[in-house]
């Protein structure tokens, strides 16, 4: 085996230095009878030649943004990462290290992590980040979880414009404990509207997305104001990380918590994972944030350097008074986001925003000129839900017959909608195909 | 026969310095290529009322291509990696990454796939995790395996949840989670996150638990036992089977974390040792790479009994008039419900994927056996130099204490930090938190003797230095870019983020 480097001379004289005869005599701690006494039944070993054909094989029975134009957002967005984001992710200093406790030979990844929590704040407008988080959704239960401690309250309002996956995450993470959901409904405009009564006492936080599953953009001032007004905290969560270089701040808005997805900045598809969840707080909440998070010190001859802090906070020293169970976190994906917003920086990434905007607007100028009706009036940034003639099944599959995956189907989310597609544009979709897919969604054949 | 101890100078070489990228930014310089907006595009952008829209990105860079390759790979060069040598830390199961498994999970089939794309369009993605699943139930023993956990902590958070439900489910509403007092910090910790209170669990004098210890805490409501085996020490948990039977008589389910399954692959299987749900972890046990921190993926494996909770959605096979299809199935009605967004890490999923089949059966075998091979040589060779807390044969990894360090006024975070001048990453230490001053070796069996033994001559080294001059090991690390960093003073005045200068 070649990641194996024992010769059985090796295995001879080792054995010998320990006092065992056999390789065998090692496992004697293990008692006989619960030893396997058969091999695994598992396809016998394959060579390197082998496994790529074979990977080559089962990666071609895929659609991709490659194989087909691409409408489909919906929380995961196919946006172009520039060369240069693999070239440092591919150096094993990198991904092959691990998460670094010994901040002297760590240097790299802690002021990697540094950069990506001064950018998450400055695009969040809040005070602190953390260093990633397992996926958007579980940020967003993360924080759930953060507010009801900081809150010491047990109810949580959410917006039932929240991704349904996300929403379900929260549910499934609050289950067991002794918390009460309740649900803030959609308006006519597709945005969600805060009612004062909708927020009591004994609230611990307000959870809306921006802009929301629906595509739509929230108020979130008046969010802020009915949260607080009970002493409540916002939690915002965003699944297109990129509209935060283009839409007012969060944090300036009033929120408390912004947490979500970012996938966008340079991270794959990848089938839904690995992605990149994140969570941002105020000062004042530091203690309450879950997950690692970087801060500057200097060595022992007074220069800066990084290290990871606050862990009090963190399982291994605070066990089950820890404010999460997360160790291993996003890391690499983290490195991706930051090489990627360095790259774009501070002016490329709201080019990049206004040019997804402006694909979206064409977009939905080639819908409307086919008769397709947007069914929200609220304003949208990349995403925006159309309806259309008979069902979001068969109006993707007639996108899909030629060549493009059009967008998501809203009927399994929202029964009311009727027929609808949520449809996503980037700087990816192509221009030269939007009246294709306008015919399509309208009800003709390509 | 050993080879001369090239090691001595191992950290020594080139060192870049490099700021924070923003203090490179320069006004006008740009690390992107983008289409200019056309006039109708330029007049879309009205579409957002501008009292929607933000302010300047203030603290995001201005750089080149070439600014922002020369900084990361600056920065990269100031981390130690797998690649660059051993990497012994306990429980972290550092071994060799292969790369074909990077090339893999690259393919854009793999890559570029989106999560909501019918499922009619990802045949060969779906159809991987379904065989993912089934080798790791083998592997494993356990009758059913979701991939979705995101790693290992989420993973012990699922099988608390479906601990939970399948005591409600029966109507019990039991409390109580026992965990060995050698346990990693996580296990408390997802007991807690979902609700239950932690009663810590006392390890024999042998380092192992003793089914009287777990008898006289377990009760009604206790709703599991939680344990590692191997456990953290490097043991075997050989009273397992008698444990796990008086869990069980007194309706409670055992939870066997699986991050030292590496010991035990394809020799035992925690299946056949009265474990009714576990996680494992693909970056430890399956090579997929630890990425600084992350991605890793926790696929939980549970037996029969426990299916019906399994996290939705679950990967099934359908038979059809056009043959087998793959397809998500939702309809598990007493499921805890989703815990990520989508299906998990699926990416580590392919890269694990490819190791199972670049091994097969024997390969994992073989895997075990050599890290059991190495663990236990350096137990043997190293016990002269260090104290050992627990005595007994160990499997993947072995355990020390600083009581043989005590005279000298040295520390075992001194010890770590002397070994990086001499270029290796340090074992785990301080944990586990019932060994004093711990230091945690796990070698993995992509070590060879000689490396080991250069890694034995190292500590011979620097327990000689400890006598001789224990300053040396106080002030260390000497040859890094950075002398030793004050923890201390980060968590007093958190710097958390860049400022730019207020001038
Ligand atoms: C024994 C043990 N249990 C659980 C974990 C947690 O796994 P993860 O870091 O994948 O969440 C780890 C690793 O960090 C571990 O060593």
């Amino acid at each position: 085996m070649r990641y194996i480097p024992h010769t059985e001379a090796d295995v001879r004289t080792m054995l010998d230095r320990i006092g065992a005869d056999s390789v065998e005599d090692l496992f004697q701690s293990i008692p006989e009878k619960l030893q396997l006494r058969r091999p695994l039944d598992i396809t016998a070993a394959a060579t390197e030649q082998e496994v790529l054909a074979e990977l080559r094989a089962l990666a071609e029975e895929n659609a991709s943004s490659h194989t087909h134009g691409w409408f489909l957002g919906g929380g995961a967005y196919a946006h172009f990462a520039p060369s240069a984001v693999d070239a440092i992710v591919s150096r094993s200093e990198f991904y092959t290290s691990y998460t670094p406790y010994q901040p002297e030979i760590s240097q790299g990844t802690l002021q990697t992590i540094f950069e990506w929590q001064t950018m998450i704040s400055s695009l969040t407008g809040l005070d602190v980040s953390n260093a990633s988080l397992y996926d958007g959704a579980s940020a967003a239960a993360e924080a759930v979880l953060m507010a009801l401690r900081v809150t010491r309250r047990k109810r949580v309002v959410v917006a039932e414009t929240l991704h349904p996956h996300y929403r379900e995450v929260v549910r499934t993470y609050l289950d067991g404990l002794d918390t009460e959901i309740a649900t803030l409904p959609r308006s006519a405009s597709g945005q969600t509207e805060v009612l004062a009564e909708a927020v009591d006492d004994t609230t611990a936080c307000v959870v809306v997305q921006q802009p929301n599953f629906f595509g739509c953009i929230e108020d979130l001032e008046s969010a802020a104001a009915a949260a607080h007004a009970r002493g409540a905290l916002l939690i915002v969560v965003v699944t297109e990380a990129l509209s935060l270089a283009l839409l007012r701040s969060p944090g300036e808005a009033g929120a408390d918590i912004v947490c979500g997805e970012a996938q966008s900045f340079g991270v794959p598809l990848g089938f839904g994972g690995p992605h990149l969840g994140f969570l941002a707080a105020r000062d004042k909440h530091v203690r309450q944030i879950p997950g690692r998070i970087a801060g500057q010190t200097v060595d022992s001859a007074g220069r800066r350097g990084f290290v990871l802090t606050l862990s009090t906070r963190e399982q291994h020293i605070r066990r089950e008074r820890a404010t999460s169970n997360i160790c291993t976190n996003q890391g690499l994906c983290l490195l991706m986001a930051t090489v990627y917003l360095s790259l774009l920086g501070r002016v490329g990434l709201r080019r990049l925003a206004e040019l997804n905007l402006a694909r979206a607007e064409t977009l939905k100028s080639a819908l409307r000129a086919q008769g397709l009706a947007l069914p929200f009036s609220a304003p949208t940034f990349n995403e925006f839900t159309v309806r259309v003639p008979d069902s979001g099944e068969a109006a993707l599959e007639r996108a899909l017959g030629a060549g493009m995956v059009g967008g998501l189907d809203l009927r399994p989310f929202d029964a009311e909608l009727g027929p609808a597609v949520l449809v996503c544009a980037t700087e990816q979709s192509p221009t030269d195909r939007f009246e294709t897919l306008a015919t399509c969604l309208a009800g003709g054949a390509a | 026969m050993t080879a001369p101890n090239d090691n001595a100078n191992a950290t020594r070489g080139i060192s870049y310095e490099e700021p924070l990228s923003f203090e490179r930014s320069r006004p006008g310089r740009v690390g992107y290529s983008l289409p200019e907006l056309n006039a109708e595009e330029r007049a879309a952008l009205a579409a957002i009322p501008s009292d929607l829209l933000r302010e300047e990105l203030a603290d995001l860079p201005e750089l080149s291509e070439v600014d922002v390759i020369r900084h990361f790979t600056r920065l990269s060069t100031w981390n130690t990696s797998v690649d660059h040598g051993l990497y012994p830390l306990g429980s972290c199961t550092m071994k060799y990454n292969p790369k074909i498994n990077e090339v893999v999970a690259r393919l854009p089939g793999f890559a570029a796939a989106h999560p909501m794309q019918p499922a009619g369009l990802a045949q060969g993605l779906l159809r991987l995790c379904y065989m993912l699943e089934r080798q790791l139930a083998e592997i494993s023993g356990m009758d059913r395996v979701t991939l979705q956990p995101a790693a290992g902590a989420q993973g012990e958070l699922a099988g608390i949840m479906m601990i939970r439900a399948y005591h409600e489910q029966r109507g019990e509403g039991r409390t109580k989670v026992l965990i060995p007092d050698s346990a990693h910090g996580t296990n408390p910790a997802s007991a807690a996150l979902n609700g239950y209170s932690v009663v810590p669990i006392p390890s024999g004098d042998d380092g192992i638990l003793h089914p009287e210890a777990v008898e006289a805490a377990m009760a009604d409501d206790v709703a599991a036992l939680m344990l590692t085996n191997p456990n953290t020490l490097g043991f075997f948990e050989s009273h397992m089977v008698r444990i796990a039977e008086i869990v069980h008589s007194k309706g409670g389910l055992v939870y066997g974390d699986g991050a030292n399954l590496n010991a035990i692959l394809g020799v035992a299987r925690p299946g056949d040792l009265g474990i009714d749900v576990m996680h494992f972890n693909l970056h430890k046990t399956f090579s997929t790479p630890h990425g600084g921190g992350g991605p890793g993926a926790g696929p939980v494996g549970v037996v029969n009994q426990l299916a019906p909770y399994l996290p939705v959605p679950v990967v099934a096979k359908v038979a059809g008039p056009e043959g087998e299809r793959f397809a998500l199935d939702y309809e598990f009605p007493h499921s805890i419900g989703r815990l990520h967004a989508n299906f998990g890490n699926v990416g580590m999923m392919v890269r694990a994927f490819a190791y199972i089949r670049s091994l097969g059966p024997d390969g994992l075998r073989r895997c075990a056996e050599m890290a059991v091979l190495n663990a236990n040589y350096l137990q043997a060779r190293l016990r002269d130099i260090f104290s050992v807390p627990y005595e007994g044969a160990v499997m993947h990894e072995c355990v020390f204490s600083d009581k043989s360090l005590e005279a000298t006024g040295v520390t075992t975070l001194d010890v770590a930090k002397r070994l990086i001048d001499y270029g290796y990453h340090p074992p785990t230490i301080y944990f586990p938190l019932i060994v004093h001053g711990a230091l945690m070796i796990e070698p993995t069996e992509s070590e060879s003797l000689e490396g080991l033994d250069r890694f034995v001559e190292t500590l011979l080294t620097i327990s000689r230095e400890a006598q001789e001059d224990p300053e040396l090991l106080r002030g260390a690390p000497h040859n890094t870019r950075l002398r030793r960093l004050d923890e201390t003073q980060a968590a007093r005045r958190p710097i958390l983020r860049w400022q730019a200068p207020s001038d």
